[in-house]
């Protein structure tokens, strides 16, 4: 499997593009955004259907419990503002308003992690997907590509209920082909090995795989798993490839703790107990800086994730 | 009524030099960056140095003394013009102006928002939207408990007051009668998605305040005789309502340089090493 990482694609305008093309087909679509439409890219579908389109200013609380009121009369609302505000500031009324009644809205929420880069800590969220994983009822997917953007946003638009969709600020190269399918209940294995597991999703997967390759030239055969629904988790693929592995590493642009890497640990520790490491952002915050240079601190780079690999297979060997 | 304090024509002279050069430190900061918020940072650039060169109660070298617990707070609540906060900590002397060129770089005491614990003068974290309104109040009624007469000073976005807490908290300062706190909007009328009436209306703002029990006055935000009279004003009005006062400051978003004046899309852009020098030459006169 080769990517191309010299070119790469901003899932936001992918949402955006998608939101304007499920707009043209479906009256029922609005779009409820708090000041930030240019950022996340819903302004596209503003500027097509502006009678559908709803900008509660800066009140993010505000927009969520909008959106709950929009669903009720039959509309079907996307959420959009940055990730550490939807889950964070909205997190309540997201919690009460929209997702104990199981309301038709769908979140799509940007510049999630760490590469958001200069803003610095108050606006990295590490932690959106562990606080949206919590809610019952929530369905919770991060995309790592433009098409698997496109497909997921799909996905929420058909799905009745709340969903929560991650996407990251800095574009992507496409791992995914353009045959790809989205299905909540199933991971897709990009590549097969037999020494260990790594598990991703979001901006960190092409650097997964990207390791893969580094691990090959050692010998270890490593299998790669994207797993953009975080929530629900996908037991049976991550069961399977634990049986055969018995090494599983996770790594995500999140915070360790709730997110991806909790999914799976959850899941193993129950069903199928073996060595496992998170990679993550270790229970701290944030900070200013370059995306790239961020990815490097907080150790999401392909580099760090073979150091670690390698000291995960020298475990599971040692046993 | 007492009389409006006035500044000197010289103190005039000199807090006007200080302004330019503040404002050529923020465009260098932010294209040093390449990353920053240029136009909210210009717009407010009058009223953070007039309250620390004039208003407020505080010295540098107060930090790490028990004096440090007499001064008076300033809160940025709109966190992302932080570039303006911190060239105005270094005119101070708060620190070297040359630390200002790490501004939103790794590692950095100058992070893209305020953060507390970085740097002496930093008094909260701030950079989520809404939040510093209650902070300030806190504050205020903090320094009461330990019968200090010292002042709370908070700016607020006027996008910013969308946020619902800005209200909750606006119900708590009067309640609490705050006559310690001096709230200020930085009234550039505009967003991030555009004019603030188009985006969502705020407009009778005077009668918004005034109806949740706060004193307000208008100013015109960038001109330091109104500021410092205001302010110095608003002192003594807290005292003598046993209110909260609110200064609406009616400012220009991007102000001090034409292509950036009143211009949304200059929100949370960094000028281009040309667009700079353009900028310096104009400031610079
Ligand atoms: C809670 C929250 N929501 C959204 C943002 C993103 N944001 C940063 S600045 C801004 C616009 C603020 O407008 P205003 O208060 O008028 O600021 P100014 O014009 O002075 O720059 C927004 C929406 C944020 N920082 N915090
Ligand atoms: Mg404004």
């Amino acid at each position: 499997m080769v990517i191309n990482k010299a070119i790469k694609k901003s899932l936001r305008v992918a949402y955006g593009e998608t939101l304007t093309e499920l707009g043209k087909k479906d009256e029922n679509i609005v779009v409820i955004d708090s000041d930030l439409s240019c950022s996340t890219q819903t302004q596209m579908f503003a500027k097509e259907f502006p009678d559908r389109f709803f900008n509660t200013g800066v009140a993010e609380q505000d927009a969520v419990c909008l959106a709950a009121g929009l669903s009720t009369c039959g509309k079907i609302p996307f959420v959009s503002t940055f990730a550490i505000f939807a889950s964070g500031r909205a997190w309540d009324q997201v919690r009460n308003s929209v997702a104990h009644p199981k309301f038709n809205v769908n979140f799509v929420a940007t510049h999630g992690g760490v590469t958001v880069g200069e803003d610095g800590a108050s606006h990295q969220s590490v932690e959106d997907i562990s606080l949206m994983r919590s809610i019952p009822h929530m369905i919770v997917i991060v995309p790592s590509d433009s098409i698997e953007t496109r497909e997921a946003i799909k996905f929420a638009y058909e799905y009745n209920g709340p969903v929560y969709v991650r996407l990251s600020r800095s574009n992507t190269p496409d791992v995914n082909g353009s045959d790809y399918k989205f299905e909540l209940n199933k991971s897709k294995v990009l590549i097969e090995g037999t020494d260990v597991t790594m598990i991703s999703n979001g901006e960190t997967l092409c650097e997964a795989l990207e390791c893969a390759q580094m691990l090959k030239k050692v010998n270890i055969n490593a299998e790669v798993i994207s797993m953009p629904v975080v929530k629900p988790v996908d037991k049976e693929t991550l069961i399977k490839s634990a049986a055969k592995t018995g090494a599983v590493l996770t790594l995500e642009n999140h915070s360790v703790v709730g997110g991806l890497g909790s999914a799976v640990c959850e899941c193993l520790s129950e069903n199928h107990p073996c060595i496992t490491k998170r990679i993550g952002v270790n229970d701290e915050f944030g900070q200013s800086g370059k995306a790239e240079e961020l990815l490097v601190k907080y150790g999401l780079t392909a580099d760090k994730f073979y150091d670690e690999v390698l000291t995960l297979v020298e475990k599971k060997n040692s046993k | 009524m007492t009389e409006q304090k006035r500044l000197s024509e010289e103190e005039l002279k000199n807090l006007e030099e200080v302004a330019k050069k503040i404002r050529e430190n923020i465009l260098i900061m932010i294209n040093t960056a390449k990353s920053g918020h240029t136009g909210g940072s210009l717009s407010p650039v009058e009223v953070i140095l007039t309250l620390y060169a004039k208003c407020m109660t505080h010295y540098k070298d107060w930090h790490n003394s028990p004096e440090w617990g007499n001064r008076d707070r300033f809160i940025l609540s709109k966190g992302h013009a932080s570039a303006t906060l911190y060239a105005t900590l270094a005119q101070m002397g708060y620190f070297d102006e040359h630390e200002l060129l790490t501004f939103r770089k790794l590692g950095s005491r100058l992070q893209g928002h305020p953060t507390f614990g970085l740097l002496p003068g930093i008094e909260v974290s701030t950079g989520s939207l809404g939040q510093g309104l209650s902070m300030a109040n806190g504050i205020a009624l903090g320094l009461k408990l330990d019968k200090k007469e010292n002042y709370v000073f908070v700016l607020l976005g006027d996008g910013e007051i969308q946020e619902g807490q800005v209200w909750e908290a606006a119900m708590t300062s009067a309640h609490y009668k705050m006559d310690n706190l001096i709230a200020v909007i930085d009234r550039n009328r505009l967003q991030i998605d555009g004019d603030t009436e188009q985006v969502k209306s705020l407009d009778p703002l005077d009668k918004k305040w005034e109806s949740f029990g706060w004193q307000v006055l208008e100013i015109d935000g960038h001109n330091l005789q109104e500021i410092y009279g205001a302010i110095e004003h608003a002192k003594e009005l807290g005292k003598q309502k046993s209110a909260p006062v609110m200064i609406i400051a009616n400012t220009i978003k991007g102000k001090g340089v034409t292509f950036t004046e009143n211009q949304a899309s200059w929100h949370g852009k960094p000028m281009n090493d040309e667009e700079l020098q353009k900028a310096l030459q104009e400031i610079r006169g």
